[in-house]
């Protein structure tokens, strides 16, 4: 059966496992095909073949819920926000307008859009060295009396409600921002030419880079359990091979531990990235809810999950219901998208360089 | 310098048999004084004094469990990596006291080469060779592309690979991916090159070729390798100490060894007795 063994699979480096959660559906079609085949003709025959073929139809049909739940998600996105699509056409993604209000209600997505993408990107700019920071600690500093019960502590915060982390956003990590670190920035980085529209005097309730930070806070546990999983998984003997030429225990995590984790890192990162994107109570908790495009990180915003959230129970007209079903469609978008972007870039970026990984 | 490599090499294929070299004894490049080790609170090694002569092969042989791993990990101080290993007595290298030293440094100056080939995944053949040096803060890429070459010429593995030299190390044999790490070990110069059973992974085949590497590395290098196969050390070794029980049992010229063993122990185990 040369057509149903799957290419040996040394290429994709080590940690495939945790690397790439997304890739299997992809492969769907293959798989269920591959099932079929390996049906015998004659299906009395072959006992074990008979299993095996049903083995395999088992878990395709497995993947195929997942495929057939992404699909019918779409569907009902598309045809329950098909008269804002039709309606108001690319209007609602680039309008930088929404009023849902008669007579004439318009409906512009883009402030929302750009909360969203900034948000999860300043969120992602704080989390991700914060986090490889943890994993690094945790995998190859701790002393292990420590390790176990901090290791434990990181899995426990990925499991903490959102809507906690944002009630701490709004009672401990707003006043400190309002108070000291916004006022900071501004007197810091607000000094340089061209920042200061950017690090302005801070006024009060939430803002952007509150709900940011929040965001990071959150995402750091998902980003360093992962992170810190995939290091664990490098074996000794990696290690041991750069600390034979001499080096130190940095040298040692950046050219042994790190690169042979690099996809599980990677998954990690994006995982994280994901949940910054998709994010709702903590954000809509702790932006401000502004429906206009923020013109500083010290302005209140929103995102396209927050304005869903804000405005859903409010929404009277078919109409702005459709618009809000619409965002999400967006949204839904946008994080596919993004992830398919961030593959991209970290292919590229693995793939030249190093022969290991990538193709 | 390339010149010098390749004499090397064609020494390798060459000599068929490891000779005592002749002439006074020369002076222990490596020694270790009442060595012991631990694990926690249990004893490894017990009292090993041992005195490796420079530009010789020196094989450690023993059955499994009897310290001969731990004792060459003491030797380049990675022993004290494992959590609660500890060290006592000293090691010297020229005379100078070895944990008296940087490890780093020491190891620098003791190369490794472990039990499975452990090439860097991520790498290409030549970046794994270039590691170690890039370590050192060579960045000159003509001193580099040279050290590239003479180590993989060194280690045997030049002809085979130097069509593909960017390629991924991964991609190599498990015999070319030990040489391969001889070759990553050599890169930086060591003066001594430490071998934990280095063909246990690999087939007869790769294992020969090995061999003949580690027969011509004494021109330059001090070399002690580690061995559970008694034929290899006979192979490869003009020395060779036996260990029983984390205790040094007997030492000496390897044919000596074979041949006339002084202590009952080393000809039980030589003949197949235990172990």
């Amino acid at each position: 059966m040369p057509d149903a063994t799957p290419p040996p699979d040394g290429r994709r480096g080590p940690n495939r496992a945790l690397g790439n959660p997304f890739s299997s559906f992809v492969n769907f079609p293959g798989l269920f095909v591959r099932g079929l085949r390996r049906l015998p003709k004659d299906i009395w025959r072959s006992r074990f073949r008979t299993l095996d073929g049903l083995f395999h139809i088992g878990t395709a049909a497995g993947g195929g819920v997942l495929v057939a739940l992404f699909l019918t998600e779409i569907f009902f996105l598309t045809q329950k926000s098909w008269p804002t699509i039709t309606g108001y056409g690319f209007g609602f993604i680039l309008g930088t307008v929404w009023n849902p209000n008669p007579p004439a209600p318009v409906f512009g997505a883009w402030p929302y859009i750009v909360g969203t993408l900034l948000t999860s990107a300043i969120a992602m700019l704080l989390a991700v060295p914060l986090s490889l920071g943890i994993a690094v600690f945790l995998s190859e500093e701790a002393p292990s009396w420590l390790r176990v019960p901090l290791s434990s502590l990181v899995e426990l915060l990925v499991a903490v409600p959102s809507v906690v982390y944002g009630l701490w956003g709004i009672f401990v990590l707003e006043p400190i921002m309002r108070t000291t670190i916004e006022p900071d920035l501004h007197m810091s980085l607000g000094r340089i030419p061209g920042l200061g529209g950017v690090f302005p005097t801070p006024s009060a309730g939430g803002d952007v880079l509150t709900a940011s930070v929040v965001l990071a806070i959150m995402v750091v546990p998902t980003i360093a359990a992962i992170s810190r999983e995939s290091m664990r998984a490098v074996p000794d003997s990696q290690r041991e091979a750069v600390l034979s030429l001499g080096a130190t225990r940095w040298e040692t995590t950046r050219l042994g531990v790190i690169p042979y984790a690099r996809s599980g890192i990677i998954g990690a990162c994006i995982l994280g990235l994901g949940r910054a994107l998709g994010e709702t109570m903590a954000v809509t908790m702790t932006i401000g809810n502004s429906n206009h495009v923020p013109s500083s990180l010290f302005m209140p915003g929103q995102t396209l999950a927050s304005a869903i959230a804000n405005e859903f129970n409010n929404s009277f007209s078919p109409l702005e219901r459709s618009a809000l079903i619409e965002a999400g469609l967006v949204l839904l978008g946008i994080t596919l998208l993004v992830n398919l972007v961030a593959r991209m870039l970290v292919r590229g970026l693995v793939g030249s360089g190093s022969g290991a990984a990538g193709e | 310098m390339v010149e010098a490599s390749r004499d090397a090499s064609a020494t390798a294929l060459t000599s068929t048999d490891a000779q005592v070299p002749e002439g006074p004894a020369r002076a222990g490049k490596l020694r270790t004084e009442s060595l012991d080790a631990y694990f926690g609170s249990k004893k490894v090694l017990d009292g090993i004094s041992l005195d490796f002569p420079a530009h010789t092969v020196t094989a450690i042989i023993g059955p499994s469990g009897c310290g001969k791993s731990t004792l060459v990990r003491c030797l380049n101080r990675m022993h004290e990596v494992t959590p609660r290993a500890t060290v006592t007595g000293r090691v010297t290298l020229d005379g100078a006291d070895l944990y008296a030293m940087e490890a780093v440094t020491v190891r620098r100056r003791i190369g490794m080469v472990f039990q499975k080939p452990n090439p860097f995944p991520t790498m290409s053949v030549y970046d794994n060779v270039a590691a170690g040096l890039k370590l050192n803060g060579e960045r000159n890429r003509h001193r580099l592309d040279a050290a590239v070459i003479k180590s993989l010429k060194g280690a045997a593995l030049w002809e085979e690979v130097k069509e593909n030299i960017h390629g991924p190390g991964v991609r190599l044999s498990g015999g070319q991916q030990q040489r391969l790490c001889i070759a990553r070990a050599l890169a930086v110069e060591p003066e001594v090159l430490l071998m934990d059973e280095p063909c246990s992974a690999l087939d007869p085949i790769a294992t020969a070729k090995i061999e003949q590497l580690i027969r011509g590395l004494r021109e330059q290098y001090t070399v002690v390798i580690v061995t559970h196969n008694m034929q290899q050390a006979a192979r490869v070794a003009e020395f060779t100490a036996f260990l029983y029980l984390g205790k040094l049992i007997e030492f000496g010229p390897t044919d000596v060894m074979f041949e006339r063993p002084k202590e009952k122990l080393t000809e039980d185990y030589i003949t197949g007795r235990f172990g």
